[in-house]
Order: C-alpha cells, then sequence, then structure tokens
C-alpha cells in the first residue's frame, strides 16, 4: 500500500540554502531533491559554490539560511557526523585513505571501536565481498592501500561509503584522477548502485559523463541554482551555456606561424615518483610560434613533464636542449635564465605566496636582476613600478601594489602570474592548466595573451585536461597517457573521439597490450 | 567550534585582544601572590619598581635584556625561515668559549680589534654549531627541533668537560671556571661607575642590521620566502638550502653574540652557570616580538623587566619569585592566543 509513496519519495532535499564568505556569496538560495534510485548531476565550473554546497550538506559548513532534510528528518546544521549517519557517504576527490593499512583494514577503520577491529572480522569481510559482488567493485581485500592504483582507491572509498549502509552517494569530480576505461568500470558501479535503490550524486564539470550516467541535472553558476533540466532534454552545448552563462566562444585565433624549434627533449625519461606518473622516453619539440596542447587524463605524466621544463627536476634518461644545445646543468633559475616562463599548475601552492604583496610576488623571479637589486639590497621603487605596470598592463583588480596577493581573486592572481611570466618576453611558455578555476572573463583575457605570446614567436605548451581548451588552442596536439607521448596532431585533423582513443592509452606504439 | 580567518581586522579587535591578554596576565599574577599571602596591588608595584623603578634597577634591567636582544634576534631570524632553531643556547656556549679562548691571551691585539676578532670568532663558533643541523636538514631531511635541541646538551656537557679539564682556571680555587679574560679584551661600561656595558649598544645595532636584512635586502626577501612557502620560492628559482644554511648562521652568529657579551662585558670568565637558559627563554622574546627585530629590542626589555622586578620583589614580599616564569609563561600563552583572535574569528557550530 505504502510502497507508490516510498518510491516518489525525497531521499535529500536541500531548501533555500545560503552562504556568504565575506562580500562573496558561496551559495544563495538553492533548492533541490534527490529521489530515490537517481542519478543527478551538478554541474559548474570551479568556483561556482558545488563543493561550498556538500560542505554544508556534510555539516562542514553552516548555511546562513536553509535546511538539509534526509528521509524526512531534518538534520541539525554543522554537524558533521549527522550526514553520515542518516546514510549520506561521500567520496572526495582526494581520497581520505591510510596508506599503511589495507583495503580492509580502511574499510572497517571507524565502524568498530579500536580494540574490536581484530575481532568479528570473517563476518565483516564476509559482507565487503557481498559488496563488492554486488556492485562490481573488485578489490584484493589484503592489499595495502598505498600499493593501489588511483582506480582501485576510488573503489575502496565507494566500498567504504557502502560499508557504513550509505543510500546516498555523493561523488566529487571522481573521473578527474580515472582512465576512460575506470570511468566505465565507475559508471558501471552507479548503474548497479541505482538499479539497488540508492541515489547519486555526481559532481563534475565534464559534460560528455554528465550526459553519460546523470537521469537531470543541476547547474551551479556563481553561487546559484541556474538551471536544472532532464538529460533526455538537452544537450551538451545547451549545459555548456548555462554553465557560463554565454554561449562559450572558441578564442580567435589565426594560423600560425611556425618558426625554428627552440626547447627539445630527446628520448627523455623520468622515474615516477609516489603518486605522480613518470615520463617514458619522450621526444617533444617546442616550436616558435606554435601552441604545442597536451591532451590527457590527469596523473598520467604531465605533472613531471611540467616539473621537468620549469627546472624542478632534471631527467634521469634522454636530454633537455634549449636552441640547439643540450643543457648541463637544470635548475628553475636555469629554465627561467634560458627564457622558460612558466605559469604553474596551482598558483596558491607554487605561483604566489599568499602573504606577500602584489610587490613582492611579481618579482619572486626576477629580484636578484640588476634592475631590483644591486649588491644585494633591495630597489623598493622600482619594483613598485614595476607591479603597478604589471597590473595596469594585464588588467590586475586590486586596491594596489602592496596588497597582499591572497586577498585577490584568482583570475586576478593569476593575470598577476601571466604579466609575470610574460613580461621578460620569454621564449618558451609553460602553460599548465592557466584558466582552470577562473571566471569565463579570465579565461578568455588569459587565452588571447597566451595566442599574442605565439603571435609574437614564443613556444607555448598548454597542458590541460579540458580537451575543448587544448583542441580549441593548439596549433599541434600530442596525448599523453602513462607517461608516453603520442605524435604530435595537427590542429583539427584528429577529432575529440580520436584523441580520446590514445588518452585511453591505446595507439601508442610499444604498447603491446 | 571553528575558526573563520578575519579579512580585515579593526584597530580595536587589534589593539583589544592583546590588552586583553595583558589585563589577564596581570589578574592571574594577582591571584597567585594572593595564595602566597601578599597584597597583589603591592606584589606588583614591587615587580615594577624592582625592574624600572631605581637607576640600579633600570640598568639591571637592561643587563638582563642584553643576552635576550641576541638570543631573540637568533630565533626570531631563524623561525622567520621557518627553521625551528631551539638551539640557541649551545650556540650562546659556543660563543662564549671562543670568547674565553681568545680573550684570555691566545691572541693579543690593541682594543677595538681584539672586541672585533673576539666578536667574529664566537659568531663562526655559533654559526657552526647551527650548521651541522641544518646540514642534516637540508640533505637528508633530519628535524632541525631534535637536532638543535639535542646540541644544547651535548654542547653543554664539553663545556663542562672544557672546565673540568683543559680550560680549568689554575687560579680558581677547584672552582670549575675559566681564566680570567685579559683587562683589554672587556668590554668596557657605557657609563662608567655603572654596571652596564657595550655589549648592550651592540645588541641594539644588531638589531637594527637584523631588521635591515629582514627588509631591504635580497637575503631577506629570500628568507621571508622561504618561511612563507618554500614551495614557491623553490619554483621561483630561490634555492632553498642556500637560504636555509645562510639563515641558520646567521642566527647561530646572533646568539653566540649573546654569550661573548656575556663573558666580554659582564662576568669576565666563563662558568656553567653563565646563562639561565637565555637560549630557550629567547624563544619567548621572540614569539612575543612576533619575530620582528625591533620588536625583540621592546620585547627582551619587557622579559628581563619581570625578572629583575620578579627577583627584587621577592625578597621584598616573600613571593617566591618563581612568579617571574609564571608572569611570562602565561603572559606568552595569551598572548599568542590574542594575535590568532586578532587574525582569525571564533564561530559556534
Amino acid at each position: 500500500m505504502t510502497a507508490i509513496k516510498t518510491e516518489a519519495q525525497d531521499v535529500l532535499r536541500l531548501t533555500n540554502i545560503s552562504k556568504s564568505f565575506g562580500a562573496t556569496k558561496a551559495n544563495s538560495d538553492i533548492n533541490f531533491a534527490l529521489k530515490k534510485g537517481e542519478v543527478i548531476a551538478l554541474l559548474g565550473e570551479n568556483g561556482a559554490g558545488k563543493t561550498t554546497l556538500m560542505n554544508i550538506l556534510f555539516g562542514h559548513y553552516t548555511p546562513d539560511t536553509g535546511t538539509v532534510e534526509a528521509f524526512g528528518q531534518m538534520l541539525p546544521p554543522g554537524k558533521p557526523g549527522a550526514a553520515l549517519a542518516a546514510g549520506i557517504g561521500m567520496v572526495h576527490q582526494h581520497f581520505t585513505l591510510a596508506d599503511n593499512l589495507t583495503v580492509e583494514e580502511n574499510i572497517l577503520l571507524g565502524t568498530e571501536p579500536l580494540w574490536k577491529l581484530g575481532l568479528g572480522r570473517a563476518a565483516a569481510r564476509a559482507r565487503i565481498v557481498q559488496l563488492s559482488q554486488d556492485f562490481g567493485l573488485a578489490v584484493h581485500l589484503a592489499a595495502k592501500v598505498g600499493l593501489l592504483s588511483v582506480g582501485e582507491r576510488q573503489r575502496v572509498e565507494i566500498l567504504k561509503a557502502l560499508y557504513r549502509d550509505a543510500r546516498v552517494l555523493i561523488l566529487d569530480e571522481p573521473t578527474a584522477v580515472l582512465t576512460p576505461q575506470e570511468t566505465d568500470a565507475l559508471f558501471v558501479t552507479l548503474r548497479k548502485a541505482v538499479a539497488l535503490g540508492l541515489s547519486v550524486i555526481f559532481i563534475s564539470h565534464k559534460l560528455h559523463e554528465v550526459m553519460a550516467i546523470a537521469s537531470r541535472v543541476l547547474v551551479l553558476r556563481h553561487g546559484r541554482l541556474v538551471g536544472e533540466v532532464a538529460v533526455a532534454d538537452t544537450d551538451k552545448h545547451a549545459l555548456a551555456e548555462m554553465m557560463v552563462g554565454a554561449e562559450v566562444a572558441p578564442p580567435e585565433i589565426a594560423a600560425a606561424q611556425i618558426g625554428a624549434p627552440i626547447l627539445s627533449l630527446r628520448a627523455v625519461s623520468v622515474v615516477s615518483q609516489g603518486t605522480k606518473g613518470g615520463l617514458q622516453d619522450i621526444d617533444l619539440q617546442l616550436k616558435s610560434g606554435q601552441i604545442t596542447g597536451l591532451a590527457g587524463v590527469s596523473g598520467n605524466g604531465q605533472a613531471a613533464l611540467a616539473d621537468l621544463l620549469s627546472g624542478l627536476i632534471v631527467p634521469d634518461q634522454g636530454e633537455v636542449e634549449i636552441d640547439g644545445r643540450a643543457i648541463a646543468q637544470w635548475s628553475p633559475r636555469i629554465a627561467l635564465s634560458n627564457g622558460i616562463a612558466r605559469i604553474p599548475e596551482d598558483r596558491h601552492k607554487t605561483g604566489a605566496i599568499a602573504d606577500f604583496t602584489l610587490t613582492e610576488n611579481v618579482i619572486l623571479e626576477s629580484f636578484k636582476s640588476a634592475q631590483f637589486s644591486r649588491r644585494g639590497w633591495m630597489n623598493k621603487a622600482e619594483a613598485d613600478r614595476f607591479a603597478r605596470h604589471v597590473i595596469d598592463t594585464y588588467d590586475v583588480r586590486c586596491p594596489g601594489p602592496a596588497t597582499p596577493i591572497r586577498l585577490l581573486s584568482g583570475g586576478n592572481m593569476q593575470k598577476l602570474i601571466l604579466g609575470r611570466a610574460l613580461e621578460p618576453g620569454p621564449k618558451v611558455i609553460l602553460a599548465n592548466q592557466p584558466v582552470r578555476g577562473l571566471d569565463i572573463g579570465a579565461v578568455t583575457y588569459v587565452q588571447s595573451r597566451l595566442i599574442a605570446a605565439r603571435d609574437a614567436g614564443a613556444a607555448v605548451l598548454l597542458i590541460s585536461e579540458d580537451l575543448d581548451e587544448i583542441m580549441g588552442l593548439s596549433d599541434v596536439i600530442h596525448v599523453i597517457s602513462e607517461g608516453r607521448l603520442s605524435p604530435g596532431f595537427a590542429r583539427g585533423s584528429k577529432s575529440a573521439t580520436e584523441l580520446g582513443i590514445w588518452m585511453a592509452g591505446h595507439g601508442f606504439a610499444e604498447d603491446a597490450a | 567550534m571553528r575558526l573563520e580567518p578575519v579579512t580585515a581586522p579593526t584597530l580595536a579587535r587589534t589593539l583589544g585582544y592583546p590588552a586583553l591578554a595583558i589585563a589577564l596576565t596581570v589578574i592571574l599574577a594577582s591571584g597567585l601572590s594572593l595564595l602566597a599571602g601578599a597584597n597583589p596591588f603591592a606584589t606588583l608595584g614591587l615587580i615594577i619598581k624592582g625592574a624600572v623603578g631605581s637607576k640600579f634597577a633600570l640598568l639591571e634591567t637592561l643587563n638582563r635584556a642584553t643576552p635576550l636582544i641576541f638570543t631573540g634576534l637568533a630565533i626570531a631570524v631563524a623561525f622567520k625561515a621557518k627553521l625551528w632553531n631551539i638551539g640557541a643556547e649551545a650556540q650562546l656556549y659556543a660563543g662564549a668559549v671562543v670568547t674565553v679562548l681568545l680573550g684570555t691571551g691566545a691572541v693579543g691585539l690593541p682594543q677595538p680589534f681584539f672586541w672585533v676578532v673576539m666578536a667574529g670568532g664566537a659568531m663562526l663558533a655559533g654559526a657552526l654549531v647551527l650548521l651541522g643541523p641544518v646540514l642534516l636538514k637540508t640533505r637528508l631531511g633530519v628535524d632541525e627541533v631534535v637536532t638543535t635541541l639535542l646540541m644544547n646538551f651535548i654542547v653543554l656537557l664539553f663545556v663542562s668537560y672544557l672546565l673540568e679539564g683543559p680550560m680549568k682556571d689554575p687560579m680558581g680555587m677547584g672552582w670549575p671556571k675559566s681564566a680570567a679574560l685579559l683587562r683589554e679584551a672587556r668590554l668596557p661600561r657605557i657609563v662608567p661607575g655603572l654596571r652596564l656595558h657595550w655589549g648592550f649598544g651592540l645588541a641594539l645595532v644588531s638589531a637594527g642590521v637584523v631588521w635591515l636584512i629582514q627588509t631591504k635586502t635580497t637575503l631577506g626577501y629570500e628568507i621571508r620566502a622561504v618561511g612563507l612557502n618554500k614551495e614557491a620560492a623553490r619554483f621561483a628559482g630561490i634555492s632553498v638550502s642556500r637560504v636555509l644554511v645562510l639563515t641558520a648562521l646567521l642566527s647561530g652568529g646572533l646568539a653566540a653574540l649573546a654569550g661573548f657579551s656575556e663573558v666580554a662585558g659582564l662576568k669576565g670568565n666563563l662558568t656553567l652557570d653563565l646563562s639561565p637558559g637565555f637560549g630557550y627563554t629567547g624563544i619567548i622574546v621572540a614569539m612575543l616580538a612576533l619575530l620582528h627585530p625591533l620588536g625583540v629590542v621592546v620585547s627582551a626589555l619587557f622579559v628581563a623587566g619581570i625578572f629583575v622586578g620578579a627577583d627584587s620583589m621577592s625578597r621584598a614580599a616573600g613571593v617566591p619569585s618563581y612568579i617571574a616564569d609564571i608572569l611570562l609563561a602565561s603572559a606568552l600563552l595569551l598572548m599568542v592566543l590574542a594575535i590568532l583572535l586578532t587574525r582569525f574569528r571564533v564561530v559556534r557550530g
């Protein structure tokens, strides 16, 4: 009798959620409900408010207004345990597993008092095995988590949530670290979960995945819920428009005037370190007047390549050549003095010193030059003048050069870093995820500056996980997969699907398997 | 309960919490002196009087502040680069030993040069004592908190050996102390007849020099960059190990100057009780000054005043002079908390 009622029941309902941080409205007046046996996608650019919303749901933040209801019960705000106890499980983008414990121990950790962990294992193990069969999550229970691949770790995280009787699974950017095959396997698991009556919130900014797995899509922009559509009634184009607020125009780009190779990697190998993938026998030429795009799923060696070109690591094998001469010594300073400009992936951790002023940050790579210091004494006036020049030229919105950079928005911080990198007139520009997390205005600005630098004769290497960005900007595209580099494909010669096959690791010469 | 950063702290916030910290410290001290059976107002009055109430008291405070300025600067310089030098005590004694070696007749030089050579030798010794731990840190990743802390015991025991053996004063009636410095090796008094020596002047100059280095030179810029964000500094081409080594040399040298100044300016010889923990108290001095080199002078005077004042109060009022330690400890903890509260706001839930 009650079956119909149960079926229509909302397992999760968020009502009028608002949250501000200072002047920033991270979430304003968000309402949505999740039904039993449904996958909804939460779509939005970085900074759109997805993470804040999930933190409110999990009680890490107290909302300014609004309520969270799970299975008909109101969740007390600001109580981190409540959502878990109500059967909501979250798989974070950055896993929360103990590397030195086994899979089984990781799953059990926190479910039993520590002194009982050793007891009653057989029953617990049987349940884990049952769950892994039901949901298609193959893992080796006795393996140490530290030795597992990223995909396997994610399966452990999901099992962990399921073992805690999660009825709602929230996955935060789950595919960012997965290969396409692992992504497919994850989708199989999610479909099984839904068939078994679970509900899933899938957070992503990858449109094709959202289209593939979700039944409904919620689009967040600048903290507001700007759209709620059934996947059947929409397409990628419309979603993209909703996400960024306007038709995404590919940047204007003229035909490339390709010149001589400036920087070459010859048979370069880098041993992988920890979770950072290495490089296997890579040959790459960066040519003057050309944007070289590096496509690939993150964690396939992009970090090693970026570190190498930044001067942070030296190749274990092979050579780096600049203007045809092999480099004998290699460090960030030497890279800089050879005209390599770097825009690092993480502007907060690597690109800037948060508590330094704009002036101090803008001279970070050049403070020892004759322009900014003499015999060890800083020339503050000249540094300030340079900072003002960069602020004006690169449209950095800020109160002034004496402002600590941490007070700037991501886009303005990135513009300052861009100015710092481009002002010396570099020969090579390494742009690692240069527009990640920026609003659309800053994205266009940064991209047009990179194009201008390329037109002025710089060799640009663009590393991005966003295939659309790569395809829009690059004159030649290489795909990186498990540390191997594909041949260069000229602009327009390969479709996204064809590049995707390379990204999945197929097509490489030494691919025997 | 959680902390949320305050983006633009008001003046009331910046000054209110530290003032509250001082008030709480005073209330705590009053409570303790009540427990000891004395009138709290009288106790506080006696502490202040003992610290600054007379010419003699004031000079005593300045004298006591001198080594604290040096060790405070040493700690402030190192902590600014997030180099946790807990071994200022060891560096101080190393400086003292070299001062004695040079000042008791190993070299003989006309006066201004004599002091320069002794001070330079002392700084070198202190720098070398810290060089080992910092190389272990930059090369092998060994935690410098442990190594610098343990160096304190190693150096102190080594000094003990020296004072019982090779450096023992043959005329010392069997006491473990070194021979006295030559007359021309002693630092003169600033005002003849008063017990304040030029070590204090050197301390003030050092604070000014450290301030110049930190704010006006590329090295200071690098030190701050490394301390605030090692990864970004490395990415920008700063050699983090080089900066840490230079910081260590500067820090160790400054701490050693405390030993030089105490031996050449005040004591005239070396004994095992040369420092009643100046190296450790330097940490409090530096923290209270928020690692600012000129602030170190102020906080060293404050800390010295409390010690000197409490000693004198203890004789007059019968409240144990340990109250000075409690006062300083609570002042430090409350001040650290107050500074946190000026930058962060506590949010419930």
